[in-house]
């Protein structure tokens, strides 16, 4: 409510912009060297004059809403070599204000759709395609894992022998014997040794961790991390 | 949006109204309110750097539609003899002229309303000599009325017209004036309550989908809004609807506000003449899309 701190001029097409590439760079896992930027309705017609296109690619470099190379973010991405397109999109009967992002970078790539709903605050509802749904305002597993019994039961015992409450849970798959991807909110952060621990299990593709972009838990917008991943 | 704090309940807290919100949300939230005064302290500051800046400059905003009214004012001779009034309406327009020009803010709830509450609140206590320490707790009680307005309808132009912002933004520095000045928790509450019935109906109709005009303007207008708000509440006036009804109101208005008046540039000050070709100037110009 008093906050975010922020690059003027929209909390919803400039802050939650950036917050958008935040997550995509952080669900690449790698810095990002390619980046397609699909804009749809409000961000599309827009976006320009409320720097949402420089918002998103500061994002994807790592940078906070506040951060004060946003303005620049075109510049400092051919520094970082980064290149990126934009086109308008028509993503269907989705919000107003939403981007997908396909990101490429370090062998890895993602695609990444995302809505910005208001006052800085995010909602990401596909990930290559699978449906989730968080907001990053706590720590978020994803995997993506080879169908079959048990993986759910077998992640939350891992996170509940963590010690950590589960927020939210969503689950999605291609079809029966697909992929499947697990998206789960938690109260807090996952250890590095059930993290590591997970990735190895046969059945697990891909696994990321997204650090909280925000925290919309509390009276304040308790602020941005500088969310890099690496 | 699951937070229990609601004006009727900051009204029967006891005064300061404040301590009780941060005690409330330190429990939902499982943040130790310390952690929540110090981001408070750091957004005080941000937002005293904001006026700074914005009455330091005249650099044009984006568009160009805006950008010297801050600095404009601060320097012109105070002709009503009234410097509360000039102080409250320069670091509004401060603040919002430093948001059109990419400059770094605090949301307070939004961007577009970001002017509001370091208008009001900073506005009154430097014109009385107050430290900055002494806003710290006012300003949680700000971001608690917000909470509370967030129970029952978005806080976007797009969702409920201008009312939801500046509205919002009004009724938090409403509030906080309040409790600055001594109000008591009921005070407080009412002043948010007459902050808001006093906005309900206001449409959401920028030039060209931009965030300054009327947007610089309208902060320095519901700045002085919430002062005269904290003024009436102080003097132990009311509201005759209950705090909680009257945001149903507006929530109710919002919903029956017609599209073009959302946040979409397809009616009110955007489609006059003026207003069309400012937005066919920027899209020629290759600015917007």
């Amino acid at each position: 409510m008093i906050g975010p701190v922020m690059i003027g001029p929209s909390s919803s097409h400039t802050a939650g912009a950036c917050r958008i590439g935040l997550v995509g760079q952080q669900l690449l896992g790698a810095p990002v060297s390619k980046a397609t930027i699909g804009l749809h309705a409000s961000f599309a017609k827009t976006g320009r004059g409320h720097g949402t296109h420089l918002a998103l690619v500061a994002g994807l470099l790592g940078y906070a809403p506040d951060d004060a190379r946003l303005p620049r973010a075109f510049e400092e991405a051919q520094a970082a070599g980064l290149s990126y397109t934009f086109e308008d999109i028509d993503l269907g009967d989705v919000h107003p204000n939403s981007a997908l992002l396909r990101l490429e970078g370090g062998g890895q790539q993602v695609s990444v759709l995302a809505s910005s709903t208001g006052g800085g605050v995010i909602e990401v509802s596909k990930v290559d395609g699978f449906k989730v749904s968080f907001s990053g305002s706590s720590p978020t597993l994803l995997t993506r894992y080879a169908d079959a019994q048990g993986i759910i039961a077998r992640v939350a015992t891992l996170i509940a022998a963590d010690h950590i409450n589960i927020a939210t849970l969503t689950c999605a798959r291609e079809k029966r014997g697909g992929d499947a991807m697990l998206c789960i909110e938690l109260d807090n952060a996952l250890s590095g040794a059930a993290l590591n621990f997970l990735s190895v299990w046969s059945e697990m593709k891909w696994v990321r961790v997204v650090q909280p972009i925000m925290d919309t838990g509390t009276i304040i917008d308790t602020g941005t991390i500088n969310a890099s991943f690496e | 949006m699951s937070s229990g704090i609601t004006l009727d309940s900051i009204m029967q807290a006891p005064s300061p109204a404040s301590a009780w919100v941060l005690a409330t949300d330190s429990a939902e939230s499982g943040l130790d309110s310390e952690v929540v005064l110090i981001a408070m302290r750091r957004r005080i500051a941000e937002m005293r750097d904001s006026i700074r800046r914005g009455l330091a400059s005249s650099a044009p905003s984006i568009t160009g539609m805006v950008g010297w009214n801050a600095q404009g004012l601060w320097d012109a001779p105070d002709v009503l003899n009234a410097p509360l009034l000039k102080r409250v309406q320069a670091y509004a327009m401060a603040v919002n002229e430093e948001n059109a020009r990419m400059g770094r803010i605090v949301a307070a709830p939004t961007a577009g309303s970001a002017g509001t509450i370091p208008g009001a609140l900073l506005g009154v206590a430097d014109h009385l000599g107050l430290d900055d320490e002494q806003l710290v707790m006012p300003m949680v009680l700000a971001a608690g009325v917000g909470k509370a307005i967030s129970r029952q309808m978005f806080i976007s132009g797009a969702a409920g017209g201008c009312q939801a912002e500046i509205g919002s933004s009004a009724a938090m520095a409403a509030a906080a004036v309040t409790e600055l000045l001594g109000g008591s928790s009921r005070a407080c509450a009412h002043a948010a309550a007459m902050a808001l019935m006093n906005t309900i109906g206001l449409v959401c109709d920028p030039v060209g989908g931009y965030v300054e005009v009327p947007c610089v303007s309208r902060n320095a207008f519901f700045a002085v809004h919430a002062v005269s708000s904290a003024q009436l509440a102080l003097s132990h006036l009311e509201s005759f609807i209950p705090p909680d009804e009257v945001i149903t109101a507006m929530a109710q208005v919002g919903r029956m506000m017609p599209l073009e008046l959302r946040e979409t540039a397809e009616g009110g000050l955007a489609q006059t003449p003026t207003g069309l070709a400012v937005t066919a100037r920027m899209e020629g110009a290759g600015v917007n899309g």
